[in-house]
């Protein structure tokens, strides 16, 4: 030993471990910094001659300075990881892009034509301008609710089946591929389907609300049963144990113990099944069709509903096309705020109603 | 020592149940039953109405086609709109999924979760109103820029459509579409990775990113795939947004920002069936049960990709 | 009404796996018998045949007689449903119902099977069983919160309250304390030996003073070899296993040289 320190060897030691721990790093504002300028140029350059699509383009290639300048100070492994970082973070942002677009435009575009006589008048006898919706959200709101009245018995069940009395074997596996195929069916199919079927009984051309809620179900169903399935697979077996164990049949037990401790994350995932139906437009344009009047029979003749209604105004606007246009982003704005509000209701159902366990 | 293997069937003993019992074990078996006869009902039904289009001679449809000649390029779209959005749609999603389930701020996280959920509770005609109405007007610049400057790959060969219905724009819708799904698919396996194979990966001395390459891609592979064939199922049977964006003709080319552009089935049958009647109308539900096959096969060939690899995932 | 257990040649399969074989043992009335022996050696199996819990597992079956005062478990006209009503069940991890009250949970017995009470008699069921758990002045307070907000040694007496409630003839215990800390512990090794005055206890345990503190007799369990079934190697007082048993094995165990 040649040096001069006079601190014994464990000091020496123990420093060379803390400035080798320590490391060369960038100071912890430089992702700030860097961030930072890059979305002022951005904004200036979307202010300038540039434009708004080159001025966000040049801010996000100079976020890259990040990776380069960490490359320089801190080595290729924490440079790969700032990279990564910047790109994760980026993706996210792209994919906030068309959300913000697409509410922004259908709210901004749906509120012009929103008003009360809107959502209570129908589309009957109205050329022009005028009308409402009335008659498109009482057959969303009809055909949906029968799809969920089949749906929910139907895949319930199922994954009851499935969970608690096939556990493994062939049949419940048989069922599971089923029902994932089930879940492949194009919604146009199912539409299709729900045709081929109700022209047995009603001849060639029919149209019936009925026939669409067959079609929802069976987009539905697999939904329901998937996200059933899971939650009352996430019910620990102990609890089954336990109420077998004090002598109750397994019937009770699972209608009395698995079912209502899955019970919110059901209710959830029907209400998520719900909202995802709701907007289904290809189906119903099969079978249920569009018209003006309003018709609450769903053994009879065609219904109107919103994602339909929607779509025909936007697509086939007549002439003059502005009022349809607009009616038709009116009732997109009424379907989005509807599905919204599914979801919330979803969310805020899972939150305060599920069980709180230890685990 | 006896013998280990049961010397009699000791299983023959019947067990008496319960009529409560038996009675929820009939519901629920009937219920499976249910999917089984609607899954037949689907093939039967659309098979029984489909052959008669599919025989039909070209004079007897309003298309004026033999039925492969009508479905072919159908298909062709079909399968070209759900590959654009795929390839668009899925490293997007896998970055998305990894900022929410690793990078993003813990408390944040639920919340930035939520936000591309919302993605995917926009209903199919919302989009397609969307793309049509906004996107295909504000993307034609770009479409004249790929035109100047990559004109010369054949998909990109133009001229650039004035309005932007294009295949392209139908793709980014349909890639808009199905990220949110392949995203939460994503997200939950990732969240699943165990946290001690992540825990050991940090021990070791791993960066994040290191930490999400050794512990949680091996574990989310077959997850992964399963995702994005959820996401290519989607998208091969999405019919709203390609029908309202597109003004189809029936095609093949792989130029996507032309004017002139192949329908895929769901949006040909979207668009053609309100008016169809007679042998028209077998013609589609035909085209319908070919599209049915088509993600059936899809599906089907990812399952057993998945299957394949679960040995592997580290998952159980 | 506590009731003596008779066991004779039980063996016990999964599917066609042999599990345990060959079990005789006699398990008298308002005792603790306490099953002893390392992993995997099929003591809890076989403490789930006791109840026919065993059989919620696909498969698993029994060849054998199981006798509870001369009334055979597996005879054919016998439901497991009944018999896990007379043979109650504590498991390892306290398992409270987590959509339910501590009420509700006492109860869980009774409600689940949809019988009909008065509000008094319930209250009194309640009072009793949670007095003879030894939880009653810790929750009488707070009977309608969920009793997943217990603490760990609360559930799990929550849940030999939940047992008893439907008054069983004997109660298992499949390493009722293996969760728990050691006070919480020692709170229930004290409630085990008072309800011994009513019950016939068996419990598992991995914890050796555990058995010599509880229990008055001992049943050593062995596996006969890698990948061969886990068998009973002896079984009497647990003065005598634990200060001079029969077997070799027994005493190997006992004194910690293996498992």
């Amino acid at each position: 030993m040649t040096t001069t320190d006079p601190r014994p060897q464990r000091d020496r030691d123990a420093e060379e471990l803390l400035s080798s721990l320590r490391g060369n790093t960038l100071p912890l504002w430089a992702p700030r910094v860097v961030v930072g300028i890059a979305a002022t140029v951005a904004v200036l350059g979307a202010l300038s001659s540039l434009g708004v699509v080159r001025g966000v383009l040049l801010g996000w290639l100079l976020t890259f300075a990040l990776p380069i300048w960490s490359r320089v100070v801190e080595g290729p492994r924490k440079a790969t990881d700032r990279l990564v970082t910047l790109l994760v973070y980026s993706a996210f942002s792209l994919a906030l892009i068309p959300l913000g677009s697409i509410i922004w435009t259908v709210f901004s575009r749906g509120l012009s034509v929103m008003s009360a006589e809107f959502l209570t008048y129908s589309m009957r006898n109205v050329v022009g301008e005028g009308g409402g919706i009335y008659h498109a959200i009482m057959g969303t709101l009809l055909i949906t609710g029968a799809a969920t009245v089949i749906s929910v018995p139907i895949g319930l069940f199922t994954a009851i089946y499935i969970v608690e009395y096939g556990d493994g074997n062939r049949v419940s596996k048989g069922i599971r591929f089923l029902v994932d195929v089930m879940t492949g069916i194009p919604s146009i199919v199912a539409g299709l389907f729900a045709y081929a079927l109700f022209v047995l009984f009603f001849g060639e051309g029919v149209r019936m609300g009925i026939g669409g809620s067959v079609a929802l179900a069976v987009l539905m169903i697999p939904v329901v049963v998937r996200s059933s399935e899971e939650m009352l697979k996430l019910v620990p077996n102990e609890l089954r144990e336990a109420s077998l164990a004090l002598g109750v049949p397994q019937w009770r037990t699972i209608a009395k113990v698995v079912v209502p401790t899955a019970l919110a994350g059901i209710v959830t995932g029907v209400t998520l099944a719900i909202a995802r139906v709701i907007g289904e437009t290809a189906p119903l344009l099969i079978i249920a069709g569009a018209t003006d009047s309003t018709n609450f029979n769903l053994f009879d003749g065609r219904m109107a509903t919103l994602p339909v209604f929607a779509y025909t105004s936007i697509r086939f606007p007549g002439v003059p096309p502005e009022f349809s246009i607009d009616r038709g982003w009116g009732a997109a704005l009424t379907l989005l705020v509807i599905v919204m509000l599914l979801n919330l209701v979803a969310r805020l159902v899972s939150f305060f109603f599920s069980p709180k366990g230890e685990r | 020592m006896t013998s280990q293997l049961a010397p009699e069937p000791a299983k023959a003993r019947r067990t008496p149940t319960r009529p409560g019992d038996r009675v929820f074990f009939g519901i629920s078996f009937g219920a499976a039953l249910v999917i089984l006869l609607t899954l037949a009902g689907v093939a039967i039904f659309l098979t029984a109405e489909g052959i008669p289009g599919v025989t039909a001679s070209a004079d007897q449809v309003k298309s004026g086609l033999s039925f492969p000649a009508y479905v072919g390029p159908l298909v062709y779209g079909t399968l070209l709109a759900a590959v654009i959005a795929l390839v668009l749609a899925v490293p997007v999603a896998i970055g998305v999924a990894l900022f929410i389930s690793h990078f993003s701020p813990r408390r944040l996280s639920s919340v930035f979760g939520y936000v591309i959920d919302l993605l995917a509770a926009v209903p199919s005609v919302v989009y397609g109103a969307w793309g049509i109405i906004f996107l295909a007007p504000t993307i034609v610049p770009f479409y004249r820029w790929l035109y100047d400057n990559l004109g010369f790959i054949p998909l990109f060969a133009g001229p650039p459509s004035a309005t932007g219905s294009t295949i392209l724009t139908a793709g980014i819708v349909l890639a808009i579409m199905v990220l949110p799904i392949v995203t939460a698919i994503c997200r939950e396996i990732f969240l699943q990775t165990p946290r001690l194979h992540q825990e050991a990966a940090l021990a070791l001395g791993a960066t994040r990113w290191e930490m999400v390459r050794m512990a949680v891609f091996p574990y989310a592979r077959s997850g992964i795939v399963s995702a994005s064939m959820l996401g290519l199922g989607r998208a091969l049977g999405e019919t709203m947004a390609v029908a309202m964006v597109l003004s189809p003709a029936l095609v093949v080319t792989p130029n996507l920002i032309s004017s002139t552009n192949p329908n895929t089935i769901a949006s040909n049958i979207a668009l053609s069936f309100p008016e169809a009647s007679g042998l028209t109308v077998n013609a589609l539900i035909a085209s319908g049960l070919v599209l049915f096959v088509i993600t059936f096969a899809v599906n089907f060939a990812a399952r057993a990709i998945v299957d394949r690899r679960k040995d592997f995932s580290g998952a159980n | 009404m506590a009731k003596s257990i008779d066991v004779s040649d039980l063996n016990i399969y999964y599917g066609d796996f042999l599990a345990v074989e060959g079990v005789n043992i006699a398990i008298p009335a308002r005792s603790v018998t306490a099953f002893i022996g390392p992993s995997g050696c099929g003591k809890s199996t076989f403490l789930r045949s006791l109840n026919r819990m065993h059989e919620v597992i696909p498969g698993a079956h029994v060849q054998g007689k199981v006798l509870i005062d001369g009334e055979d478990l597996y005879a054919d006209e016998m439901d497991p449903v009944n018999v896990r009503r007379m043979v109650g069940m504590v498991f390892q991890r306290p398992n409270p119902f987590p959509t339910m009250s501590i009420y509700d949970n006492v109860l869980a017995g009774q409600k689940l099977n949809s019988k009909r009470m008065k509000k008094s008699e319930s209250d009194a069921i309640v009072e009793r069983s949670l007095r003879s758990a030894g939880l009653w002045a810790e929750v009488k307070d707070r009977l309608s919160r969920p009793g997943s907000g217990l603490s760990g040694g609360q559930q799990q007496r929550l849940c030999i309250a939940r047992a008893i409630s439907v008054e069983p003839e004997v109660l298992l215990m499949d390493e009722p304390c293996s969760a728990l800390d050691p006070i919480s512990t020692s709170v229930i090794e004290d409630l085990i030996h008072e309800l011994k005055e009513k019950y016939t206890i068996v419990i598992v345990t991995h914890n050796m003073q555990q058995a010599a503190r509880v229990s008055d007799e001992t049943a050593f369990f062995n596996l006969s070899g890698v990948g061969k079934p886990g068998k009973l190697v002896e079984s009497g007082r647990t003065e005598k296993i634990f200060s001079n048993p029969d077997e070799e094995a027994t005493e190997a165990y006992i004194q910690g040289r293996f498992g």
